[in-house]
């Protein structure tokens, strides 16, 4: 233990006087509750006032109170030189940890800090370190933080956030009452009036006073007869010059001002509701980092008090996501940096959106296919209805069916439907992002690779910045667990933000087995619209379209032949006409009707399964069997009309 | 005038000097002028009247910088001690947080103290203040004259001071007292804080 912790200075030979009352009821309050009060109480007076001792009464108080607490006492002169050794042993991680263990720091002679640039940061860090922490840290100093020249305003505004406390020279009481102490100390008994007559004398500090005392102690040792307060004067001031002994005495003029301000900060500290200076301290720190500190300033004003440390690890906490926001953005667009959004941990939504911004700028998410436009979409009776639907989405993205769920068979068109409007939505200059085009198992695998690489923000955040999301084949989703609950939150996060949403899938919602209740719900919310598979009309214009793409050199009446069997969409229709143009180059390259007859009869096997069997015809004929019942789609329908 | 401002974390305090012509006021401003860094004062204005002849106020505001998280500015006022400038004087006093009176110790001026002190109140007084809560210090200035010349400080304060506010001996030319006495004042003004904080927050100032 060091020697100012030892017992000899403690509060109770400490005399309290009006001069230090204040800084030793901080000084008890600190050492009765450490790192809860003042923190850090920094106590400053001329030398000679008592600041050591003070110090060290804290130390030996705190330490019989709580008798495990770490106290350590430390000139900063001994901290530069450990400091030292460790650089040069090549030690500082232990120096750090050992002061990073220290419950009650006690640094004395704080101004020496002048001019040391590699202690202060080293310092700095360490006051972090235990400030963080919640332990205290108390200093000395023969002058106010403000006033230790060459010292970084960060360690200033340190040193200066916690209680700033002065202790100026005794007055005539107190300066009594120590000469009583001192004499007590040393058994020496004076004549009455002696102490009081050196009391009188002007002092400086109370090492000047103890400097007379002991000249007084000497020369009642060595004179034959005993002091009287009559010669006291002369034998004192044989040892210095006093000032003239003028009624009113002229103060000295340095550091009047900061003497004044000091006393200033102690009674605005007194007078202004404690909760209210802690959060003023807390937003001046905020502000001075570069925050806007609206939600603090709000709680300033409010009349019943607020719980501050709540407040402030709020803040914090905002401001630590602020960082963490500004240096992904920074990483993707220097030019992000100290933008306004990443200054105010109450626009934390808007600056997750500019990041998301800067991530689908950078690096976008998949868009729609360009061959598939609504101009190449055959209509007919058995898409009209989807048709219907993806012209109001376009006419007013996420306004009226948000999400659009189109479903049908394979073949029949969807994912050319939903391309499409994606196409057209990316036309769209109101549109607020890109438009996000993918299918079921794309995203499934995307947010895989994006867990192993740990990127899964930054993938999320490609999907959050788009305009329009489309997702084909949803069903792919099913059981998919992890995907599902994504797909959730970014269609939360889009819907909520007016953006469209489509989504294709062979079957309706209700169908899609393993599939959350939460997503089901959601995807029933706008409009499920089924694509039937091609009527006749539509499969003779398919056939057409198909046999002219290829070039065929067909017979007239050649699509119109091939319509009349059902086909479950545009897929089987082009598998169809592929192998009429097969068997064509067999026989001379026309496509004429007998031969369309001939492959349509013989070829059973060989054409696609749904081509139905002659007995099965009749049946299957969507035109002559209904098929399915007009429902919920029906009743839309007649809201389009 | 608002002493604390909680939504712009402000501290402003108005101090005016009181007391009769050539008591010191204006030498108390001259004083903490000197003492206070460049950084921290604005300067040291007397304004004049219309027809720009008579100075007929000091104005010394003091920037003390950011104290326990809230700006701090202390705005110190002299009134005209002449007696023809009975306006001014009240124009001056309106919404001061706290008065300082400057007495002049010399043995000739007594009458002119307990006049001006009168004054004083009688001016609170129209103002619909009650002096009784007004935060005042008074400091009998000029004791570094001849004993002869002078009253002690104890005689003055049995004439002057009936309220019983804490009082200090000042020689404003060379700096006793003045920082003593803006300190004692100062206190007592931001002793007011915490009761007036709420109403200052209630009126949305």
């Amino acid at each position: 233990m060091s020697v100012l912790l030892d017992g000899r200075f403690r509060f109770d030979n400490y005399v309290v006087g009006a001069s230090n009352r204040l800084a030793v009821a901080a000084g008890r309050a600190v050492a009765e509750s450490p790192g809860t009060t003042y923190n850090p109480l920094f106590i400053y007076s001329a030398s000679g006032l008592g600041k050591t001792h003070l110090i060290g009464a804290i130390g030996f108080a705190a330490k019989q109170l709580l008798p495990e607490l770490v106290v350590e006492y430390v000139p900063l002169d001994d901290f530069v030189d450990q400091l030292h050794l460790a650089v040069s042993s090549g030690q500082t991680d232990a120096f750090k940890q050992r002061y990073q263990r220290i419950d009650l720091l006690l640094i004395d002679d704080v101004q020496f800090l002048t001019g040391r640039r590699e202690t202060q940061s080293e310092m700095l860090r360490i006051f972090n370190a235990i400030q963080s922490s919640g332990r205290q840290i108390v200093m000395a100093s023969d002058r106010p933080p403000a006033e230790i020249a060459d010292v970084d305003e960060r360690l200033v505004t340190r040193l200066a956030g916690g209680l700033i406390v002065d202790i100026g020279p005794p007055e005539y009481e107190t300066r009594v009452a120590i000469l009583r102490n001192k004499c007590a100390e040393r058994e020496m008994t004076f004549a009455t009036g002696v102490l009081e007559e050196l009391a009188r004398m002007p002092c400086r500090s109370i090492r000047e006073l103890q400097g007379a005392l002991n000249r007084l102690v000497a020369h009642e040792a060595l004179g034959d007869r005993p002091l009287t307060p009559g010669n006291v004067r002369a034998i004192v001031a044989a040892g210095r010059v006093t000032p003239a002994q003028s009624r009113v005495a002229t103060p000295t003029a340095t550091d009047e001002f900061a003497g004044f301000i000091s006393d200033i900060a102690v009674a605005v500290a007194q007078h202004v509701e404690g909760w209210r200076v802690r959060l003023g301290e807390r937003i001046a720190h905020w502000q001075a980092a570069g925050y806007r500190t609206t939600m603090l300033d709000r709680a300033l004003t409010l009349t019943e008090e607020v719980d501050v440390d709540a407040l402030d690890a709020a803040f914090a906490t905002g401001v630590a996501r602020l960082e963490q926001l500004e240096s992904q953005a920074v990483l993707l667009d220097p030019r992000l940096a100290g933008l306004d959004v990443f200054r105010d941990p109450e626009c934390i939504v808007d600056a997750e959106a500019r990041v998301e911004q800067a991530i689908a700028a950078h690096d976008p998410p998949p868009a729609p296919w360009p061959a598939f436009t609504i101009e190449t979409l055959l209509a007919g009776k058995s898409n009209q209805l989807a048709m219907r639907a993806a012209e109001s989405v376009l006419a007013s993205p996420g306004a009226q069916y948000n999400p659009l769920f189109v479903h049908g068979g394979p073949g029949v068109g969807k994912t050319h439907l939903v391309h499409a409007v994606g196409n057209a939505l990316r036309r769209k200059a109101a549109l607020s992002g890109p438009v996000a085009c993918v299918s079921g198992s794309q995203f499934v695998d995307e947010l895989i690779a994006a867990l192993q690489e740990g990127t899964v923000d930054r993938w999320r955040a490609r999907y959050r910045a788009a305009g329009a999301l489309i997702v084909d084949d949803v069903h792919a989703l099913a059981g998919k667990e992890r995907s599902q609950e994504e797909l959730f939150h970014l269609f939360n996060a889009l819907h909520s933000a007016g953006r469209q949403v489509v989504l294709a899938s062979d079957r309706p919602p209700s169908e899609i087995g393993e599939l959350e209740a939460r997503l089901r719900s959601r995807f029933d919310g706008g409009l499920v619209v089924a694509i039937q598979p091609p009527d006749r009309t539509l499969r003779e214009a398919l056939y057409a379209r198909a046999l002219m793409d290829r070039g065929a050199d067909a017979e007239q009446g050649v699509a119109a032949l091939l319509a009349e069997l059902p086909v479950s969409g545009a897929t089987e229709v082009d598998a169809v006409v592929d192998r009429m143009l097969h068997a064509a180059r067999a026989s001379g390259g026309t496509v004429t009707l007998s031969l369309v007859r001939r492959e349509l009869s013989s070829g059973g096997a060989a054409t696609p399964t749904s081509v139905p069997t002659v007995a099965d015809k009749a049946f299957l004929d969507a035109e002559k069997i209904v098929l399915e019942w007009a429902d919920l789609d029906g009743r839309i329908i007649e809201e389009l009309r | 005038m608002s002493l604390v401002n909680y939504a712009t974390r402000e501290i402003t305090c108005k101090i005016v000097y009181y007391g009769p012509g050539r008591s010191g006021k204006t030498s108390n401003l001259h004083y903490i002028y000197n003492q206070v860094p460049g950084d921290r004062r604005g300067s040291m204005v007397s304004l004049a009247t219309q027809t720009d002849r008579t100075l007929f106020f000091d104005f010394l505001p003091l920037d003390l910088g950011t104290i326990s998280g809230f700006t701090t500015r202390f705005q110190l006022y002299t009134v005209p001690g002449q007696v023809y400038y009975a306006t001014t004087r009240k124009l001056v006093l309106q919404g001061a947080d706290g008065v300082v009176f400057v007495a002049d110790s010399q043995r000739r001026q007594i009458e002119e103290n307990v006049e001006s002190m009168q004054d004083l109140h009688e001016n609170l007084a129209e103002q619909g203040i009650d002096a009784r809560n007004v935060p005042l210090v008074i400091q009998y200035n000029k004791q570094d004259l001849p004993r002869e010349l002078i009253m002690d400080v104890d005689d003055l304060d049995d004439v002057l001071n009936f309220r019983g506010v804490p009082y200090h001996a000042g020689d404003a030319l060379r700096g006793t007292g003045v920082f003593e006495t803006l300190r004692t004042i100062s206190e007592l003004v931001l002793r007011r804080l915490s009761g007036n904080a709420m109403a200052t927050v209630g009126a949305g100032r």
